[in-house]
This record gives structure tokens, sequence and C-alpha cells, in this order.
């Protein structure tokens, strides 16, 4: 049987017809091919799937759809402005090659969105933790602190 | 993905009805961070889950200065308790422990009532609770209840909790003056993981600032419940609180701790840490209860 949902789903608002056991994030990647939102681990460990709702960074994996009504999502594709520019903390991702095989990189953005939004000018140890649930197997994570560090000194 | 129905009550007595009529087949799902992950491993399925994220005034850091008491609603998430400069303050046992549960996407979504009914060994979130001498309020069929959160759980995912029974909150009762209290994880890494062992010390002094009028140590991740080490308590009460004193401490609480051998760290060495974190909480208490 299916549940009528409206939601805000990156700026505009969504009507959709849901599964009650379906998570956020197979509505994301689904529904609405929204395939910037990854699946890594499933089970809220690696961040790949990380999305904000209602200003707070949450893994989509473990989200139930059902819950979603109301709110507002924003995700990886929600954070270009309208012409299709890269936010500044995308710019800043790429300047500082914060980048290598892509798959943690919408999460890890996400959360450090998340992150300055709450507090613009975070301390390292700050960003650490903010990111300390969204792993990345490739960078070792240098270049990505400094990219996040980068976007918050350009606020 | 198993399937299963998803019902949103508004009341509590909506929820508890709800599991009423589904039985066995039924749970209530808090912040959903273990349920479902639990559900995708096919560990259990359940029909129908009953979300409480939509009972109004579950999520709530409430504290009473005629009383002194300290209520936490069982829906506050980790991350208000690792938010509230109440905590931070008053309470500093409660965020040291927040700090460093699962990962800030965790943190805002998962319960502190949610960790405490699934009753894992290596969930730590209970280890402050019942140092700080926490009760556990719940609601069910029969009525209201109240317990001593230490008494609570019976093993490994086992409590005491009833079928259709929900928690409500968690009552800390009024803290002495000059109270110090601590714990820390031990941990391998720095994040995202869960313990080796858990210990939390909480030390009230008399006027002299030296003097321990109570002691309570809560132990918990070695054992297949948290356990307070009660002996342990009882050998600091009314000593003066020097190096020596916790050495002893630290000894007593390891030879009562039930350190058992498991996937996270051997008896043996869950044992030599309680010694040694013992002592090392008990001076940071000191020097918090003089703050």
């Amino acid at each position: 049987m299916k549940n009528r949902l409206s939601f805000t789903l990156n700026g505009d608002r969504v009507e959709v017809e849901v599964e009650a056991y379906w998570t956020l994030l197979h509505l994301l990647r689904n529904h609405f091919e929204l395939t910037g939102t990854k699946e890594g681990c499933g089970k809220g460990e690696c961040g790949a799937c990380t999305v904000i709702v209602d200003g707070m960074a949450i893994n989509a994996c473990l989200y139930p759809a059902m819950e979603l009504e109301g709110r507002e999502v924003l995700t990886i594709e929600g954070l270009t402005d309208e012409e299709g520019g890269l936010h500044p903390l995308q710019k800043a991702f790429v300047e500082h090659g914060a980048v290598q095989c892509g798959f943690c990189t919408p999460g890890m953005v996400m959360s450090a969105k998340a992150l300055l939004d709450e507090n613009p000018k975070p301390s390292e140890e700050e960003i650490r933790t903010a990111i300390a649930g969204n792993f990345c197997r490739c960078t070792g994570y240098i270049h990505i602190i400094k990219a996040i560090k980068a976007a918050s000194k350009g606020r | 993905m198993h399937r299963f129905s998803y019902a949103m009550p508004k009341s509590i007595d909506e929820a508890i009805s709800l599991m009423e009529g589904h039985g066995e087949q039924a749970r209530y799902v808090a912040g959903g961070t273990d349920i479902l992950v639990r559900i995708k491993e096919k560990k259990v399925l359940p029909d129908f889950l009953i979300s409480l994220r939509h009972i109004p005034g579950m999520a709530y850091i409430d504290y009473e200065e005629a009383t002194g008491i300290l209520r936490i609603g069982s829906m506050t998430t980790h991350r208000m308790l690792e938010k509230s400069p109440l905590i931070r303050e008053r309470y500093p046992v409660l965020s040291d422990a927040a700090d460093n549960i699962g990962s800030v996407q965790i943190r805002n979504v998962a319960t502190l009532g949610g960790n405490i009914v699934n009753a894992v060994p290596s969930a730590d979130g209970a280890i402050p609770l019942i140092t700080l001498g926490a009760q556990i309020r719940m609601k069910g069929p029969k009525g209201e209840r109240e317990m001593e959160l230490v008494d609570f759980f019976i093993g490994p995912g086992q409590t005491l909790l009833e079928h259709g029974e929900v928690v409500l909150e968690f009552l800390v009762p009024k803290l002495r003056p000059l109270t110090g209290m601590a714990y820390f994880k031990h941990t391998r890494r720095a994040a995202m993981e869960l313990p080796i062992l858990g210990v939390a010390v909480l030390l009230s002094l008399e006027d002299d600032g030296i003097t321990c009028s109570e002691a309570r140590i809560g132990l918990g991740v070695l054992a297949p419940t948290p356990m307070r080490a009660l002996n342990a308590e009882r050998i600091m009460q009314g000593k003066r609180v020097n190096d020596g004193l916790l050495e002893k401490a630290g000894k007593m609480a390891a030879e009562e701790c039930k350190a058992r051998d498991s996937i996270r760290g051997e008896a043996w060495y869950r044992r030599a840490m309680v010694e040694v974190l013992v002592k090392r909480l008990g001076r940071l208490c000191r020097e918090r209860a003089k703050k």
C-alpha cells in the first residue's frame, strides 16, 4: 500500500507516493533519480548517503521515507546555483584536489555543508569531527580538510 | 528490503494500543538507526513499525532548579545531549559519552531511549546514566512504572521492558555539592568505533575538598550488562581522595568487574584497563569537583 507524502526537496515542494518500507535513499535514487547520493554500506557507517534534513546531516540509508512529511531535504543536486554553477564548497573541493574516485564526495560535501551552516568558522578538530562519519578510502582526508577550511574562509 | 507497515501515532496511548493490536510482530522505532540495520541484515523481520517520533514532548533536557532533578526525555538525541550547555557544564559525564557515539549523522537521529532499550553490550549510553543513579520511567498497557536503570538490564539485548511498554524518560537525582564526574570510552581509533570498555566515575567531596562523601563507578561493554563497581565505591567513602586511594579503588573495581572475552576485547585486558581508568578518571573527577 502506498502512502502519500509531501515535503520540500532541494527547494521545491514535491508530492510523492512511497511504500512504508522505503528509505529516503531509495526514494532519492529510485524515484527521483537523484543519484548523486550514494549507497555505500547501507548501515550508517560510511556516510556516502549523507543528505541534510531540516538542517541536519543524516544517513539517508537509515532514514524512513515515511518520516519526511513536511520536512526539508537537501541533496548534493540542490547545492548548485540557478545557472548550475558550483557551490563554494564544491569549488574548494575541486581546487584542493579533495576528490579522487569521487564516491564519498557528495556525502562529504553535505556533511561539510551542515557543519558550515551551523558553525561558519570551525576549527580543524571540529571539521574532523563533522566528517568522522564519512569514509574516504582514496585521499587520506588531508585535502578534504584543506578544502573545507578554504571554503569556510571564503564565506 | 523486508516489507513492513509504518505507523506514526500522535500520542503514547495511541502507540501502546497499536502495539497491543499487532502483538509480537510489531516493533517501536525511535531514531531507527539500529532497527533498520537489523532489518536489512534480516536479524529481525517485523511486519509493523510504530514510530515514536511524532509524539510531542518526548525529546527534552529539563533541569529543575528547585528539586535539582534532571529529566531527559527518551527521544532526546545524542546530538541534543552533545550540544546542551547545561549537560556540558553540570553533567559532563553525559556529554563525554554523547560526543563519541557514532557519527554526527547518527547522533542527529539516534536517541538515548533507543540506545538504552536495545541493551547491546557495546552500546555505552547507559554507563553515565547508571553512574548518575538514574531511574527509568516507562508506560505500558498496565500503566506507568519506574525503576533503577542499573536493574533494567538483564542480559545482552535483554531488559525488563515488557511488551507494549514505551520508555518515557530518565530521571537523574539531585547531585551533591562538590561533585565531579567523567566518562571514558576506551577504543582503538578516535571515531566511529564501538568501545573495548567504558568507564564512568562520579566523585563527591566534603566541604574540605578532599574527603570523599560519595563515589560511584559505572562499567560497561566489558560485561554482558552495564554494572556498578559497588565494592570499589564503598572503600572510597569517607576517605581522603589521594592517588593511593584511587589506586586501591581501581584494583577493587578490576577485581569485581564481570569482564569477559568478546570480539571487542579480552577479559584480562579489560580488567587491566579498568584499574588504570578508574584511577585516571578519579583524578579528573577530583579536579572537576573543585570547580
